[in-house]
């Protein structure tokens, strides 16, 4: 055990130290991420609540329709993978081909937003028109917000990726890995999401 | 990967504002942001403060004669959601761990640095923002819980102000819990191990477990409840066809976890305090430790007894009063631990000292009235009444803000490098803890006669026993005057404290006080005995 001398002769030793440690960045993104996960944990409880326990008026319309978010289901999944290829480019120092990948995760992270808006606008029912309705929007809204974050961040990482001058090398890849966790994050729960809200 | 270090770059004490300018700056040093914690937490605590006396000075007479009805529940109102979310969580988490949470890990500072700024700058705009609520038209009048339908169906600009500041301090919290714990897993010193932690980093681990997974509950019900408001949605509106009861469930499954979050870092506090000044080592180290996650694990599965009159099915209430009842286990070794560690010890009576035992006798009277509040039978005939209002000040005044003067009376040598004033700290005991029983002891009897809480008027029988209580909100507030020239005055001229005037084995002794920049000059020191009291005298002998 320490002293109260010890400290005393640790105090003395003034000496500049440069230390190092590990990187847990990563560690608080993945504890972000459960937070992050436990706010669509909240709504998922709420929809089921209401599906289980308040049947809704005579005549409400709540069909969904299932090409398009099945679509979107496949959209999503692809982009983690071409994620994931372009995390191995950039690991063998390819980064024009990183960037192409980013570049293409990106196009389908938009190509989903605008099925999205596209089922939104076709819908039979509006936000405030019943129970289901409302639940609906914010469920696959609040999924869509981080969806758009999701692109932008895309984005940033591909502009940072880039030959001359990028910051993004195989030496520093945290920045796309943590964009990366976050997008199979964001996949995970839309997948959930696909299977509480249409299927079930 | 790992990160290194660069002494120049970090040791940029040059560009750091110096002496009191700092406290106002986006500083990155642990140290600076909890006095920031600490000092805005406690003016906020006299806003909230000030509230609670206009409630008792309202409550003094059966008639609304010093405010009208609407302005009483709002300042309720305020007052609940102020001390709360402005003094109680950020100071007990946020102050206190952000001082002390990297000497006990041998850190030179939390694990992100830049996060934690941005979790403390978070506080005050949102503190004025949730003040200014109440000059607006529509002032929040639903209480701390903002339970629906009343929130969206009284005036509302006020209720969405309300929401968007709870909503920030939530995600305040929520960066603190991550910052403590990467800190406590990730960033301790090589060579300490978890077993070796002063009791105060398993508190805050099991804290910060809570915040992670249940403020963000709160954050998403908040959302939808400010959708109710501003789009019009039925989500918690039955004419709409939603569910009140819903909002409860999701409003407790943080809230419930929420008093946990408020009282286990007291719990880790009032452990780091009694060892030092009984000179004994902390009795039952581990299942201290098992108590506290036990806690953690229980606390996110009892949110229903809140709502035992919502309509709730047999199974449920069975459920949750069995699980409640459980809690009790955990708690009361604590309660025996604490007791067990001042047994036989060298006590010296002191200020520190004082509240601590002043905690522990309240905080076992509140945990008694926790455990009849868990029984349904029980809970029925006072749900809604003062009894609660008891219970739960008796938690949370009696526990949580008499550890808070406690760690206040036993750091601030760490901080300052100056004592306080010992008498005027015994008398600021003295005071606050006859104030506080006279204040809330008789609120107990009339919760069981039936008086409800939250309404500004009553019935005359009460008339007496709300006056006694008054009697003793008043004691409360005179409390705070020789607290603050007691400050005040030790900050200016106070007696030298010297690095340790204490002789305590905590890491944080173990530097200078006040503590240099970075913490340590030097490696950071390995403890593997924080609390090795009697075998420090057995050795030197």
């Amino acid at each position: 055990m320490t002293t109260l001398d010890s400290s005393k002769e640790i105090q003395k030793n003034n000496s500049e130290v440069n230390e190092t440690h590990e990187d847990f960045r990563m560690f608080g993104l993945i504890t972000f991420l459960i937070a992050d996960g436990m706010t669509f944990a909240g709504f998922f409880a709420a929809y089921l609540t209401y599906k289980a326990v308040n049947p809704l008026p005579d005549g409400a319309i709540y069909e969904l329709e299932l090409p398009i978010p099945t679509l979107n289901t496949i959209l999503l999944l692809i982009s983690s993978a071409t994620f994931h290829k372009a995390g191995k480019a950039l690991l063998k120092d390819k980064n024009s081909d990183s960037q192409k990948w980013l570049f293409f995760t990106a196009f389908l992270g938009i190509i989903f937003l605008i099925c999205q808006l596209f089922e939104y606008f076709h819908l039979p029912f509006g936000l405030t028109d019943n129970l289901f309705a409302s639940t609906f929007y914010a469920l696959t809204g609040f999924h869509g917000l981080h969806v758009t974050l999701g692109t932008l961040m895309i984005l940033i990482i591909s502009w940072q990726s880039r030959i001359n001058g990028g910051r993004l090398t195989s030496q520093n890849m945290f920045p796309l890995e943590a964009v990366e966790l976050y997008w199979h994050f964001v996949d995970g729960i839309w997948v959930v999401l696909f299977i509480i809200l249409y299927l079930l | 990967m790992t990160i290194s270090i660069d002494p120049q770059k970090t040791n940029n004490e040059s560009l750091q504002p110096k002496g009191w300018l700092r406290y106002f700056s986006f500083s990155l040093d642990h140290k600076v942001i909890g006095i920031q914690y600490l000092v805005c937490g406690f003016l906020f605590y006299l806003i909230g403060g000030t509230l609670a006396s206009a409630i008792r000075i309202e409550l003094a007479s059966p008639m609304s004669d010093f405010m009208p009805r609407d302005v009483y529940n709002q300042v309720l109102t305020l007052h609940g959601t102020i001390m709360i979310f402005l003094w109680i969580v950020p100071v007990v988490n946020g102050a206190f761990g952000n001082y002390l949470i990297p000497f006990y890990v041998g850190a030179r500072d939390m694990a992100f640095p830049r996060l934690n700024a941005v979790a403390f700058w978070l506080i005050p705009p949102s503190g004025l923002m949730l003040v200014a609520s109440y000059f607006v038209e529509g002032a929040a009048q639903a209480g701390w819980t903002a339970y629906p339908p009343l929130s969206i169906t009284t005036p509302q600009s006020g209720q969405i102000i309300w929401i968007l500041s709870v909503l920030l301090l939530g995600g305040s919290s929520i960066f603190g819990g991550i910052n403590f714990i990467a800190t406590i897993i990730k960033l301790r010193r090589p060579g300490l191990k978890l077993m070796q932690l002063p009791m105060y980093c398993w508190a805050m681990l099991g804290t910060s477990l809570l915040v992670v997974l249940s403020t963000p509950v709160l954050a998403g019900t908040l959302i939808l409840l400010s959708f109710d408001i501003i789009a019009n949605t039925g989500f918690f509106n039955p004419v709409l066809g939603g569910n009140v009861v819903v909002y409860q469930h999701l409003f407790w499954f943080y809230s419930h976890p929420a008093v946990y979050i408020m009282v286990l870092p007291a719990f880790g506090l009032v452990s780091e305090i009694l060892p030092v000044h009984a000179r004994k080592p902390l009795f039952g180290y581990t299942t201290m430790v098992f108590s506290i996650m036990g806690i953690v694990v229980l606390g996110l599965v009892v949110w229903a007894h809140h709502m035992f009159t919502s309509g709730t099915p047999p199974w449920m209430r069975l459920f949750f009063t069995i699980a409640t009842a459980f809690i009790a286990v955990p708690t009361g070794i604590k309660f025996f631990n604490w007791v067990a560690t001042l047994w036989g010890g060298k006590i010296s009576i002191n200020s520190a000292m004082l509240f601590s035992c002043g905690f522990i006798i309240n905080f076992v009277f509140g945990g008694i009235t926790g455990v009849a509040l868990a029984q349904v039978p029980f809970d029925i005939h006072v749900h809604d009444t003062y009894f609660v209002v008891a219970h739960f000040h008796y938690i949370v005044y009696g526990g949580t803000v008499f550890i808070i003067f406690s760690s206040i009376y036993h750091w601030f040598p760490k901080v300052t490098g100056k004592m306080l004033n010992e008498k005027l700290g015994i008398l600021h005991f003295i005071i606050t803890f006859i104030g506080f029983n006279l204040c809330f002891a008789p609120q107990h009897w009339l919760g069981l006669n039936g008086m409800p809480r939250r309404v500004a008027e009553y019935d005359p029988q009460f008339q007496f026993v709300n006056q006694i209580s008054s009697l003793g909100a008043l004691l409360m507030a005179i409390s705070t005057i020789p607290f603050l020239i007691n400050v005040f005055l030790s900050v200016r001229n106070g007696k030298n404290a010297g690095d340790n005037p204490w002789n305590a084995l905590t890491p944080e002794w173990l530097t200078s006080s006040p503590p240099p920049v970075e913490n340590w000059k030097g490696e950071a020191p390995l403890v593997e005995e924080p609390y090795g009291y009697g075998k420090e005298i057995s050795q030197q002998k």
